[in-house]
């Protein structure tokens, strides 16, 4: 039994525990506001809210209902549209409304959803911005400009609110119904999870985390699939630092990346890493061991932790291993892993004082989009020695790689021109990209090279810029 | 007055297809397409699939009841392949089931073999072998071959854009619900009511008149919905006609991007010829458009791009040839501006050409060959132009000479970052190019309760006419708002509709109302005039109220209908508009087959980073031709929708088929579409109010389409970047300017040097995405 909070009504279900949200939440409830448009994540218009309770706070993040089991939404709020509806328009959608930011209104539910779930967030560490928490919402009708507006006019009306008082305010301003401050007390008395596994009879089960790579993949099979869920498993969450170990869950999810003070710290950058990774709403599905496990060559936060050289912890349930992340990957989504085998943590050492450290993606479209070519580096540089330096690269072979001869090669080295020439001509013969729907071999190759520019450029004061990109 | 749809939009109640509740008893269909792009079925086997969990029937091509043929303009498409396949995703066979699932898994199951035959992709290589849709056409001013030897500069070259996916966010799809005496009601995700009805028509054998199409909205068409919403109501109704039960399919992403056609991609050549004051003399012009396996909407799409060859531009020798090829792809279809776009990135291509070789910026090109009034276009009418007043005031209001003096700045201060700009003049024709098309109607029902609902062939896809015809019943009775309906686009109601399309719908529907409107209007003052004992053209109508002389009088709106009603007097009206004026002789390729022209310029500029290749819009700022908008929320809406569709399709959505005529972009991952980031950072968008007379309703000129065109801009600002970044390059004229494209022309010495060879032989081959 799958037990959550829809909007203000109680579910309490037998179905499948694989089955998809949004097909529950369309042909099984009726709920039609929420609509399809991709099954993959990446046009927004199936968003819906999760509400948890988290540390005793109620929080709430915009997921696509597409790529999310029923097992996820157990013990949680879960809202659509219909349950942001009140008499009337709420402010969110009068500002929709007056600005003609709807023209078909096929996206429009998924727009409102997300705003919704940016109006009921405290403001942390990592400070979102309205048109941020719609980022993972394609309109093909208005080109943004009048959804822009309407977002800056509700950025407006949250200027008033005081620290700590999300959902008083949202309700106090008609932008919410009243319902939402029972919320909390409602989930109070839901256990979370009973998601550990469906499989009873000893069957080798998938292992499922934010479901955000297997559901693109198999949304057709995997509903009636056995299927152990990791997302909130308490033993795989949290994100620790020891010493200068930081180590975190498998579950966590990047969105939790995003708002750890401790990457807050240790990643100045982060954010602008961070905001190349898919979207809003992916970002709080996808979790870091479901991105390294998929395997796929370009795996965003793969390829940044390759780069930390983080090793990973293995587990059957029984006994548990450690393999340096740079070994997991044999061949093309082969992995150096067994069937009964999960990632339960993954640990580096935090970037010191003489570190340096750089992520770098291109793809077609600078955002929600799969990297044509990725990378990231870690330098030790001390009195203008390179002490080590870790590279990884994605897209240009048929799994992430770590650079490990180019590595080799900038052991105490001084960074220059010829160096980076030199540099790139070695990572040139460690990779072996093919042509396909991201870009040509050729373009990967010629990419790389200027990535790896990229990550010295942004190391070095802007007089030197010049020199570096004729390298 | 905004959109009246929002209230439901933003509430999530709004009706579309998928979410019409269904019927018990309803079926779900799922459709098996072909695999190969071009071969002879040797094997279907269907057995497994049959005895697959819940299917009730498997159709193809046998159980046809009326005939294998749903091509429009020419009848040579298919619904089921028969023996021959001739692209990858043609519908060999549909299963029925009784779950959506069942359906789907039940499709895997299907197993055909297909003898291979030859794929052609490439339009140039179909023209080669005589694979012509449709015999070419030439549109003809002046002489070009007197002309060249007049001529101080001419220049050749070649042209080409990639086609564009639609990716309306809902799905194509059907729902065919049967009714006695075996009537059919259809609800379509279509702009084109009429055109489904006649392919159920043709599919099924039943007559035009047991078939009822509901439309209520769609979630997006952009074309994509005018021909190609056809097929899956023609399925889906074959399985009700033969079933007897209600059919529902809603394609799937990945179905409907691999099953359905798009932009049609282009390949051209140019030659263009000017004197020393930058007067273009002459120009030549012959595109190859790549068609796809079928004719469908190809040879319209080829006839506008001939009337918008030499776009906002008077060029008194002109010569432009099209051929419509037949290749192996899923049949290319309508799209927002229809051929006008492809037609008009060719002549701003060889405007750059010049501009390029001369060493001279392409605008002043531009500005010396503008359109004025009474000038003649290649098809022989005498526009009415507005494009010198479009430029000059986005010229000065914008302060385009500063705005070139900071880009000079900005470029000669950074190295990693080069900005450039461009502008794009546009000239787009109003009315569908097929003169007969070009008519509307609309069904007026007054209430004895004083309420109107209004019916028209008009179809609701986000581009607010339902707004606009609401306006027209609104404002000429003079009544609240709240009292007038939009009602669903029905061909019971409403028949032979013209699509939604070529932006004329408002135009051609709304005049329609107004004259339903009109003549009941007559039909109630002439009662006032009775009661109030004046002259009928003394009585007026002004906010519900009725007038006399001018006075206010103490009948109302209400009580007039009710008297009117109660002297036996129609309160309805069916009213029949016609475009006058417009006419077009194709024997000779001349007319004035336009009711009207809409102008704008736009100046673009980007900023690209030179280390990565990618790039930033940073704004676009334009003069927009409204004649007198008549709802400035909806309008400003088009322009900034079409603009940055248009932006998409010339920088990041690419279209990759490989060789085999298989689409390797065939998802929402592949294929990128603009989100809220990769929009321009600022558009700007300035009326220009004319007083003059013009056909469109209410003098609110036609918007939907020509805001597409201005993001062709787009592609030359990034092309003058990467000249900013090394002036030497000069880079293909090939959309879109992929990340890719822009990094791989930055950097040529680089290319050559991982591969050895020269690399204007990689990057300046358009045909290079076919993998």
């Amino acid at each position: 039994m799958i037990q959550f909070i829809l909007n203000q009504k109680e579910i309490s279900t037998g179905l499948p525990k694989g089955m998809l949200l949004l097909d529950f939440i369309r042909y099984h409830q009726r709920l039609t506001g929420t609509k399809i448009g991709c099954r993959e994540g990446d046009c927004g218009a199936c968003t819906v809210l999760t509400g948890e309770l988290k540390n005793g706070e109620l929080v709430y993040r915009s997921v696509t209902s597409c790529l999310m089991p029923l097992a996820n939404a157990q013990g949680k709020h879960i809202v659509t549209v219909e349950g942001v509806n009140m008499g009337g328009l709420n402010f969110i959608q009068q500002c929709f409304s007056d600005q003609g930011a709807t023209q078909c209104g096929f996206c429009t539910p998924g727009f409102i959803v997300s705003m919704a779930g940016y109006c009921l967030r405290e403001t942390s560490v990592y400070d979102q911005s309205g048109v941020d928490a719609v980022n993972g919402n394609i309109c093909r009708c208005t080109g943004y400009k009048s959804i822009e507006r309407a977002v800056a006019n509700i950025e407006e009306k949250l200027n008033e609110r005081t620290k700590g008082n999300a959902i008083n305010f949202a309700i106090e301003n008609n932008i919410l119904p009243a319902y939402f401050s029972t919320i909390k007390e409602r989930l109070a008395v839901y256990h979370l999870p009973v998601n550990g596994t469906g499989n009873q009879q000893g069957n080798p089960a998938k292992f499922l985390g934010g479901g955000t790579d297997l559901y693109v993949q198999q949304h057709d099979t995997l509903p009636e699939e056995e299927i152990d869920f990791l997302l909130d498993k308490n033993n795989l969450k949290g994100i620790e630092q020891s010493g200068n170990r930081c180590i975190l869950g498998a579950s966590v999810t990047v969105t939790d990346i995003l708002e750890s003070p401790i990457f807050q710290q240790y990643f100045p950058a982060l954010n602008k890493h961070i905001k190349l990774v898919s979207s809003t709403q992916i970002r709080n599905m996808a979790t870091v061991a479901g991105n390294i496990i998929n395997g796929s060559p370009i795996g965003d936060l793969t390829i940044f932790f390759l780069a930390l050289d983080a090793h990973i912890l293995l587990s059957d349930g029984i006994t548990a291993r450690e393999l340096p992340l740079r070994k997991l990957f044999k061949g093309y989504k082969a992995l150096n892993k067994t069937a009964d085998e999960y990632i339960d943590k993954i640990y580096f050492e935090l970037p010191g004082p003489n570190s340096h450290f750089n992520f770098e993606k291109v793809c077609k479209r600078t955002h929600l989009d799969i990297a044509t070519v990725n990378s990231a580096i870690h330098l030790i540089i001390e009195d203008d020695i390179i002490l080590s330096g870790f590279i990884s690269a994605g897209g240009v072979g048929p799994v992430p790689i770590f650079l490990e001869n180019s590595a080799a090669f900038l052991k105490r080295k001084q960074v220059s021109p010829e160096m980076i020439t030199s540099l790139i001509d070695i990572a040139q013969s460690e990779i072996s990209p093919i042509s396909d729907a991201r870009g040509t071999a050729m373009y990967k190759r010629l990419l790389l090279g200027q990535l790896i520019k990229a990550h010295f450029i942004s190391l070095v004061p802007k007089e030197h810029f010049k020199d570096l990109m004729n390298a | 007055m905004k959109n009246i749809d929002s209230y439901t939009h933003t509430r999530g109640e709004s009706v579309y297809l998928d979410d019409i509740p269904v019927i018990g008893g309803t079926l779900y269909a799922a459709c098996f397409d072909s695999p190969v792009a071009h071969g002879r079925i040797t094997s279907l086997d269907l057995r497994a699939a049959e005895n697959s969990h819940g299917v009730v029937k498997i159709l193809t091509h046998k159980d046809i009841t009326g005939i294998n043929q749903i091509g429009g303009i020419i009848p040579d498409e298919e619904l089921f392949a028969e023996g021959l396949v001739h692209f990858c995703g043609m519908p060999i066979a549909l299963v029925i089931a009784e779950t959506d699932h069942q359906a789907r898994a039940a499709v895997k199951k299907i197993k055909v073999e297909i003898e291979p035959l030859h794929i052609i992709t490439d339009p140039r290589e179909a023209a080669d072998k005589g694979e012509l849709i449709v015999p070419p056409r030439t549109f003809k001013i002046g002489d070009c071959d007197t002309a060249w030897s007049k001529c101080d500069y001419v220049f050749e070259g070649r042209a080409d854009t990639n086609g564009q996916e639609h990716l309306y966010i809902e799905t194509q799809g059907a729902y065919t619900v049967p009714g006695e005496n075996g009537v059919i009601k259809i609800y379509s995700s279509t702009q084109a009511p009429t055109a489904v009805q006649r392919a159920v028509s043709k599919a099924t054998g039943l007559p035009m008149h047991m078939l009822e199409v509901d439309v209520t909205r769609l979630g997006g068409g952009f074309g994509g919905k005018e021909d190609q919403a056809n097929t899956w109501a023609a399925l889906c109704a074959l399985a009700t006609h033969i079933l007897k039960r209600p059919v529902k399919y809603s394609l799937s992403r990945m179905e409907d991007i691999r099953m359905t056609g798009k932009r049609h991609p282009y390949s051209s050549d140019f030659k263009i010829g000017l004197n020393k004051d930058l007067q273009i003399i002459a120009y030549e012009v012959c595109f190859y458009q790549n068609a796809g396996a079928s004719a469908d909407l190809s040879p319209a799409v080829m006839e506008r791009t001939l009337f918008h060859a030499t776009n906002s531009y008077f060029i008194p020798n002109a010569t432009a040839t099209a051929y419509s090829c037949r290749t192996n792809l899923p049949s290319n279809t309508a799209f927002r501006g229809f051929g006008g776009p492809q037609g008009m990135f060719v002549i701003e291509a060889a405007i750059a050409k010049a501009a390029d070789e001369l060493g001279v910026d392409a605008m002043e090109i531009q500005q010396k060959n503008l359109l004025k009034t009474g000038d003649e276009v290649l098809y022989g009418q005498k526009v009415v132009s507005e494009a010198n007043e479009c430029w000059n005031k986005a010229s000065s209001l914008f302060k385009i000479d500063s705005i070139k003096a900071s880009i000079t700045d900005f470029n000669a201060q950074n190295d990693l970052y080069k900005k450039g700009m461009a502008l794009m003049p546009v000239c787009f024709g109003i009315s569908f190019t097929n003169t007969m098309m070009n008519q509307g109607r609309a069904l007026v029902h007054v209430y004895t309760d004083g309420t109107v609902a209004v019916s028209t062939g008009a179809i609701e896809m986000g581009q607010g006419v339902s707004t606009k015809i609401l306006q027209v019943v609104a404002q000429t009775f003079s009544i609240d708002p709240a009292k007038v309906k939009v009602n669903s686009t029905n061909t019971y109601r409403i028949a032979n509709t013209s699509p939604s399309a070529a932006s004329a719908t408002a135009d051609l529907n709304g005049k329609a109302t107004l004259i339903a409107c009109t003549a009941i209007l007559g039909r109630l003052k002439k009662i006032a005039a009775n009661q109030l004992n004046v002259e009928e053209s003394a009585i007026e109508i002004r906010e519900e109220a009725v007038y006399a002389n001018g006075i206010k009088t103490a009948l109302d709106w209400k009580s007039l209908v009710l008297a009117t009603y109660a002297q036996r007097i129609s309160l309805s009206e069916h009213g029949h508009y016609s475009t006058p004026g417009i006419y077009f002789d194709k024997t000779v390729e001349k007319g004035h087959p336009f009711a009207y022209h809409v102008y704008g310029t736009a100046v673009i500029t980007v900023t690209v980073d030179c280390l990565r290749g990618i790039y930033e819009i940073d704004a676009v700022k334009l003069v927009h031709d409204f004649g007198s908008s008549m709802n400035p929320v909806i309008d400003l809406g088009q322009i900034e929708g079409g603009l940055v569709q248009g932006i998409g399709w010339m920088t990041l959505e690419e279209l990759v088929y490989d060789k085999e005529g298989r689409l390797r972009s065939n998802a929402l991952s592949t294929y990128k579409v603009p989100d809220i980031y990769s929009v321009p950072k600022e558009i700007v968008v300035e009326y220009l109010e004319t007083q003059q007379d013009n056909l469109a309703i209410f003098r609110s000129k036609a918007v939907g389409e020509p805001p597409l065109m201005y993001g062709i801009g787009a592609f030359f600002a990034l092309r003058n970047a990467i000249r900013n970044f090394d002036p030497k390059l000069k880079p293909a004229f090939d959309a879109p300017m992929t990340p890719e494209k822009v990094l791989m022309n930055l950097y040529p010495e680089k290319i050559a040097a991982l591969t050895g060879s020269p690399a204007t032989e990689i990057i300046n081959e358009p045909a290079k995405i076919m993998l």
